[in-house]
């Protein structure tokens, strides 16, 4: 279906590109208050220690050192962003589980000082022996990371859809692979940053979030605040990924710095800091095992996994649900079992890393898929084609389903990549291989994290007095993504109104009506929803207004491109700004407000919230590798990919959502790992070590999307920025894979695990000679 | 170069350097480095601070017109040197015309690489007019891009090169309406 809009499909330039080019935006550690101090946290050098003492007296006594806190001056709340396990405390009280686990903080007024003050901070520990295997985390004998927390399990997860042992007795192939995946960060380019101020009762804290309202809520129940006076600001942030979802002790420990100093307070990470907070990717021990007919039909699935959670649950509880929930989505089938577990370690915490739980178990479903394929003799092309979901259909784990243009991407994908000549024989040069993986993410979470009866998203729009500009007030949190724009062009679109006359206020929890913030993919359709409500609201007002203006009744009366015309007779036209201004004149302030839930959603078994959505958006990838025998390097020669996100509100903005998303994927596929000694210390805590994609390592992408419409949406639209990673990592593993001809079963696909797979190939293959 | 000594005994120096053609004289330690001296002296906080280890280049200025990470410059080696930086790119309220195709080709998502990718292709186009795609690869892979995939980022160099700012043709390109 296609529809009728001005300003919805246009790639209108982002509203904040000024700022951004000019060095005038502001990210929060940008902004200085006078009188301000600095502060910085102490964490733990070991991974596992009981804490005997803290001597904080020297620290203290040095010229420039305002205040030194431990777990002594601050709520012993354990807090957590997920309700379901609050296990954190804002620093360590008995013990430490992890290096870089919080212990005191200090305010000082200077960087410099603050440096110095930690290293006076004398902390007795005893060393305990630690869990560094999640692997092993569950075996006898293991060390506790938490008492309250038998044999290490953060979470056990048990579901069965259908009867999968049915399945697999009726399948001509029953096939088991085995993945292990990697742990990731996200690594945003800007670091954390938190600045607290009081003003009397009132606290205010400036945040590189992407969630102003969880903050609010969390800071709010530690100190037992009312959230009317916890103000949180969102300024400029450089990206999120997922890591900058839950507040920090930055932001509790700066709040209780600043009281007691009587002065604003801003605490910051450092790079190696943010490796050590994390939050990023779970690694996952996955095992995948599929009943499948002669064609190739799958008839059932079965995911067992496991994943290191780290030292807190973080959001880890919704990762590893989502982490089996999610992989239904692509693939027709009945019947499903879903096992998993979620294990402490003594390392940092694993949170939400764009695509939250989903890619790894993706990529370890579509190698899987490939195997299968290879087994039947059938092209992965046609194998997917063949199992791809259709729309209007519900998963065996009860997500229903609405637009879904799979097999159409699957189709487009096949023809811009030239796939069917490539894959004849001889039809790629020597050591090349092309692979395809699927795709599918939640435009916006059925539920929120904590449970509340409070919409999802809201918005205010107000227009100036004299009709000239209208702003859009909301509590979505722009973190790179482009929601200011998109939103604005959303609300212009339903007013009627130019996008060029917008402005924005947004992320501020005492200025800006409530979101749930920028995670889940979840901008565009629900506060899109909100600012439809909104726009549409000011155009009854301004149409009820013209009406009597024009002596025509207001459904004669239609208002675009700022002229309100009636639909009838020509000649009679009115402009949006005299309109506008007529309305202040006689009735008060043109204000539009709207706000969004999403319908009841899901099935009734124990964790069917997690992966419901209003709608799913669905891609699909192709990739070409080029394989170097002698090095095993990996070089990405092409890549396409191809989208169904319902209505596109800006290609050129969701194009560069597929880009970034792509890079990240590639960066995990091939490169990025957190490696830990064997004392649970981070061997590559910075950005040379750690390594991320360059200019010169992107390689070229075509990003395609398809003609798709969610009737359940505002105008349409779905999500585009956390799909687009689910099937890169699956992506390359199928195009190394159809390269060298053996597959490589963990991640990242290192040079070197390429270069080993292929000499132990040429070993057997000589050895067979002989 | 006029130096004092603090009461702990520690040396400060007199520092004068040119920003954006404002002349500026600042006290420095020796172990100030330049983006410190931007951000907190002068309060040019367009300079950002990705990692202070010199590996992302959101720090990057221009040196007597060579991009450098100033999180690895010592202040004090910009004594009487002509320093850009990203404040100091447009003229007036006028973007210059990188600045103009980083908006118009989307090549800005978080913005906390802009700064600094702006600045590396001004150096790039000012020593090579008309680069080829992989020159302007190579110049701005010591700039980390978290967000972008850098394909619009290379898009919006490569256009001002051939003396544009917008992309070739915009409309609807994948959009539906
Ligand atoms: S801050 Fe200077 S290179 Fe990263
Ligand atoms: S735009 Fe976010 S790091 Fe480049």
């Amino acid at each position: 279906m296609s529809i009728n809009t001005k300003i919805i499909g246009r790639s209108v330039p982002r509203i904040d590109g000024r700022d951004k080019v000019t060095g005038a935006a502001k990210y929060t550690g940008d902004i200085k208050f006078p009188n301000m101090l600095f502060g910085k946290i102490l964490t733990s050098p070991h991974a596992h220690a009981r804490i005997i003492s803290i001597d904080t007296s020297a620290a203290e006594a040095l010229p420039g050192v305002k205040a030194v806190i431990t777990h002594k001056d601050v709520p012993d709340i354990k807090y957590g962003i997920s309700p379901a396990r609050w296990d954190e405390n804002i620093f360590c009280i008995d013990k430490v589980r992890f290096v870089g686990d919080k212990v005191a903080a200090v305010a000082c007024t200077d960087e410099e000082t603050c440096y110095k003050a930690l290293k006076l901070i004398k902390v007795e520990y005893e060393v305990l022996p630690a869990v560094l295997d999640f692997r092993k985390a569950m075996d006898a004998g293991m060390p506790q990371v938490h008492d309250e927390y038998p044999k290490n399990i953060n979470v056990e997860i048990h579901q069965e859809f259908g009867d999968i042992e049915k399945a697999f007795k009726e399948a001509h192939l029953v096939r088991t692979d085995a993945f292990l995946g990697n742990r990731a960060y996200q690594s945003p380019i800007e670091p954390h940053s938190a600045t607290s101020l009081w003003d009397g009762d009132k606290l205010t804290v400036y945040s590189s979030t992407q969630s102003p309202h969880y903050f609010q809520y969390y800071i709010a129940r530690e100190f037992g605040m009312d959230m009317g006076n916890v103000r949180v600001v969102k300024p400029y942030v450089g990206g999120g990924f997922g890591g900058k979802m839950e507040p920090t002790g930055l932001e509790f420990a700066g709040a209780v710095l600043a009281k007691l100093t009587g002065r604003p307070v801003r605490m910051f990470f450092d790079r190696h800091e943010m490796f050590a907070h994390n939050r990023g990717r779970h690694a996952q021990y996955m095992e995948i095992t599929t009943g499948v007919t002669k064609d190739g039909k799958i008839l059932g699935a079965h995911s067992n996994f496991m994943m290191d959670g780290g030292a807190y649950t973080s959001l880890g509880i919704a990762t590893a649900y989502y982490a089996g929930a999610l992989l239904p989505l692509t693939y027709e089938f009945d019947h499903y079992k879903f096992d998993l577990f979620r294990l402490y370690t003594n390392l940092p915490a694993c949170g939400a890393q764009r695509g939250h739980g989903a890619p790894q178990p993706k990529y370890a479903f579509e190698s899987h898929l490939d195997n299968v394929a290879t087994e039947l003799g059938i092209d992965p092309m046609d194998i997917r084609i063949l199992n791809a979901r259709r729309p209007e259909t519900v998963t065996p784990n009860d997500f229903a389903i609405h637009s879904c243009e799979l097999t159409q991407c699957l189709t487009r994908a096949r023809i811009i990549s030239n796939w069917d000549a490539k894959k004849k024989e001889g039809g790629m040069p020597k050591g090349h291989g092309i692979g395809v993986s699927t795709g599918s993410f939640v435009s916006g979470a059925g539920y929120p994290i904590y449970r509340t009866d409070l919409p999802h998203s809201a918005v205010v729009i107000k227009v100036n007095e004299d009709g000239t500009s209208a702003t859009l007030y909301t509590g979505a949190p722009d973190i790179g993504q482009g929601s200011d724009t998109v939103l604005c062009q959303m609300a212009a679109e339903a007013m009627g109104f130019h996008y060029e006359k917008m402005k924005i206020i947004a992320a501020d929890t005492e200025t800006c009506p409530m979101d749930l913030g920028a995670y889940a993919s979840r901008l565009t359709l629900m506060t899109g929803a909100a600012c439809k409500s909104a726009g549409e609201e000011i155009k009854k007002s301004l149409l009820e207004m013209a009406s009597s203006m024009l002596h025509l009744p207001p459904d004669d009366l239609e208002c675009e491109d700022a002229i309100i015309y009636s639909k009838s007779r020509d000649g009679k036209a009115l402009t949006f700004q005299e309109v506008a201004r007529k309305h202040f004149v006689l009735k008060g302030p043109l204000i539009g407000k709207g706000s969004y839930n999403p319908p009841k959603l899901g099935g009734k078994f124990k964790g069917s919230p997690v992966g419901t959505s209003p709608a799913y958006s669905f891609g699909v990838q192709v990739g070409e590798v080029k394989i170097d025998e002698e090095t095993g390097e990996i070089e990405a020669v092409g890549f396409w990919d191809v989208h169904d996100c319902g209505t596109v509100v800006n290609p050129r903005l969701l194009h560069g959502q597929v880009h970034g998303a792509l890079s990240m994927g590639m960066g995990e596929s091939v490169w990025e790992e957190v490696l830990f000694d064997d004392e649970g210390r981070i061997k590559n805590p910075d950005l040379a070590n750690y390594r991320i994609l360059t200019a010169l390592d992107m390689p070229p992408v075509e990003s395609e999307i398809v003609e798709s419409y969610e009737d359940i949406a505002p105008w349409g639209v779905k999500e585009i920025g956390e799909g687009s990673t689910n099937p890169t990592m699956g992506c390359f593993s199928n195009a190394i894979y159809d390269a060298m001809g053996v597959r490589v079963y963990s991640l990242p696909l290192s040079y070197e695990k390429v270069w080993r797979a292929l000499k132990e190939k040429r070993e057997r293959e000589h050895g067979g000679k002989e | 170069m006029n130096t004092i000594q603090d009461k702990e005994g520690v040396k400060r120096y007199m520092l004068s350097l040119t920003v954006n053609g404002d002349p500026h004289t600042v006290v420095v330690k020796a172990n100030t480095t330049l983006s410190q001296v931007l951000r907190n002296e002068l309060a040019l906080t367009g300079t950002k601070q990705g990692c202070e280890l010199g590996d992302c280049g959101s720090c990057t200025v221009l040196m007597d017109g060579k991009p450098v990470n100033s999180c690895m410059v010592l202040a004090l080696e910009a004594e009487g040197r002509e320093v850009t930086t990203i404040e100091g790119v447009a003229e007036g309220a006028k973007l210059s015309d990188l600045q103009e195709s980083f908006v118009n080709h989307g090549a800005v998502q978080c913005g906390y690489c802009s700064p600094g990718m702006v600045l590396s292709a001004k150096a790039l186009l000012a020593r090579n007019p008309h680069p080829s795609e992989l020159e302007v690869r190579e110049a701005i892979s010591g700039n980390l891009c978290r967000c972008t995939g850098y394909v619009h980022i290379v898009e919006a160099i490569l256009a001002v090169s051939e003396g544009r700012t917008t992309p070739p043709e915009e409309a609807n390109a994948g959009g539906e309406a």
